[in-house]
């Protein structure tokens, strides 16, 4: 069973319908407790930064020390911000997973980015299998991570500068970019992503 | 880069229990469609970026059809959503976003109420928050309107409220700026003079309003063949092209459009 926490912010339809598309059994999380019979776990969202780790805060314990233990996880657009240490969007803290920090996009280009977006493959992955350089994405957002450890960064894309749109490490992996708005690659992503609880 | 989006429009009668979409012609005269899941289905897979649901019916008792025709289609369609006519509160965009919609779109009610936009792009974002201005060209010319050149003479361009039967006085320019302020994600900008018309987008329209603001601008309103939106993206700051008539009666597949505006020259997914 795949667990989304609905923190209360961001659209978790669109995702459950997504995977639910591609036939994998979810369930929508309200309580950390929930999680425990869950294989794999997703933070979807929109919404501020603060609003988000806020919302997030009564998960952070169980989420955190399951990542350590290896669960699967996939961060989407907040998602993937909340995984790092802070945002100029906000004044508190992320999860520090991954070390690094999330910054506003530039002001010569569409703050928020909004629509579709190219992205470029930076490493081998399994979560962006059948994905070639030039597919398209659906974005929105006004801030962008900066890892700390640029072997995280799995894909860019290119918005005035190169933004970091998907990264992976180990069991982590995190895009942000909209997969349950892509179309049939993000449905790829997905499949690639859930394909892997069984690995 | 972004791409340039194409957005097949539903105009939804909502009167039957899957509603149907028809269209108009010059916000009149309508003309049977399909079925909106159907037709949904279809422009998904022909590679639109957005699909846009508009109530023309905008009754409340309707309400509860539309939120149904969207959970229908969104189990299926993995692209942005669009929902709009009869949205009036906070509570209402709530519904139809619970149904699966990823924004909304104001018209009238935005015009009567524009702290409207404010909250909902507080609440869900600006991303969510589109405003649709239905414009018409007036030529009686007064004092405090931006005035353009056009071919057929000076005018300005003049909101239109209830699907374009009553006139605002208020300036299209002027509003769009507002809207921006007030947080709007994007505007729908329709010319009532080319609706349902085939003769092309309003360029001077869509000129007057895409180069007075940042956010991104649809237009929308006459368009007839793909060349119509080559035009408009070369010839204005659109970042978006909205159709309904050309797709809906098969004489150009999305698809098909978007490889001609790519062989043109035009960023587009494909």
């Amino acid at each position: 069973m795949i667990a989304i926490i609905d923190y209360g912010m961001g659209n978790i339809y669109s995702i459950r319908n997504a995977l639910e598309n591609i036939g994998s059994k979810t369930k929508v999380v309200t309580k950390p407790h929930d999680l425990k019979d869950a294989d794999a776990i997703i933070i979807p969202g929109v919404g501020s930064f603060d609003n988000t780790m806020k919302g997030l805060q009564p998960f952070e314990e169980k989420i955190t020390n399951l990542i350590e233990e290896g669960i699967l996880f996939l961060g989407i657009c907040m998602g993937m911000q909340a995984l790092f240490n802070k945002s100029e969007e906000g004044i508190g803290s992320g999860f520090g997973i991954i070390p690094g920090k999330v910054i506003r996009l530039p002001d010569n280009v569409l703050v928020p980015q909004m629509g579709w977006n190219e992205i470029r493959i930076r490493k081998e992955t399994m979560l962006l299998e059948g994905i070639e350089n030039k597919d398209f994405f659906y974005f929105v957002h006004s801030y962008h991570c900066v890892p700390e450890n640029r072997d995280v960064i799995a894909a860019t894309t290119e918005h005035g500068i190169d933004i970091v749109s998907a990264i992976t490490r180990d069991n982590i992996s995190a895009v942000q970019f909209h997969p349950e708005k892509s179309g049939e690659k993000g449905l790829r992503i997905l499949k690639n992503f859930i394909g892997c609880i069984k690995c | 880069m972004l791409a340039k989006r194409i957005i097949p429009c539903l105009d939804c009668d909502l009167a039957v229990p899957e509603g149907r979409v028809v269209k108009g012609v010059e916000f009149k005269q309508i003309r049977y469609a399909g079925i909106p899941w159907k037709l949904s289905e279809k422009y998904y897979k022909d590679k639109a970026d957005e699909i846009i649901f508009l109530d023309i019916t905008a009754s409340h008792d309707r309400r509860d059809t539309m939120t149904n025709v969207i959970k229908k289609v969104s189990k299926n369609v993995f692209i942005p959503l669009t929902v709009g006519g009869g949205i009036h509160s906070l509570k209402d965009a709530k519904t139809v976003f619970h149904s699966g919609a990823d924004k909304v779109t104001l018209n009238t009610a935005a015009i009567k109420n524009p702290q409207l936009i404010k909250e909902i792009a507080e609440n869900y974002g600006s991303q969510a928050c589109v405003v649709a201005i239905d414009a018409k060209r007036n030529y009686s010319l007064s004092r405090g309107k931006e005035i353009y050149e056009t071919p057929k003479g000076e005018c300005w361009f003049e909101c239109s409220i209830y699907g374009g039967r009553e006139f605002t006085g208020m300036d299209a320019v002027a509003w769009a700026k507002e809207a921006q302020e007030l947080g709007a994600g994007d505007i729908m900008l329709t010319s009532m003079d080319r609706d349902g018309t085939y003769n092309g987008f309003d360029l001077e329209l869509t000129n007057a309003v895409s180069e007075n603001i940042q956010i991104p601008v649809i237009a929308s309103g006459g368009c007839g063949n793909p060349k119509h939106i080559l035009e408009v993206f070369k010839e204005t700051k659109a970042q978006g092209a909205l159709a309904a008539s050309i797709f809906h009666y098969n004489e150009y597949s999305i698809l098909d459009v978007k490889k001609y505006l790519k062989k043109n020259g035009i960023h587009v997914r494909l």
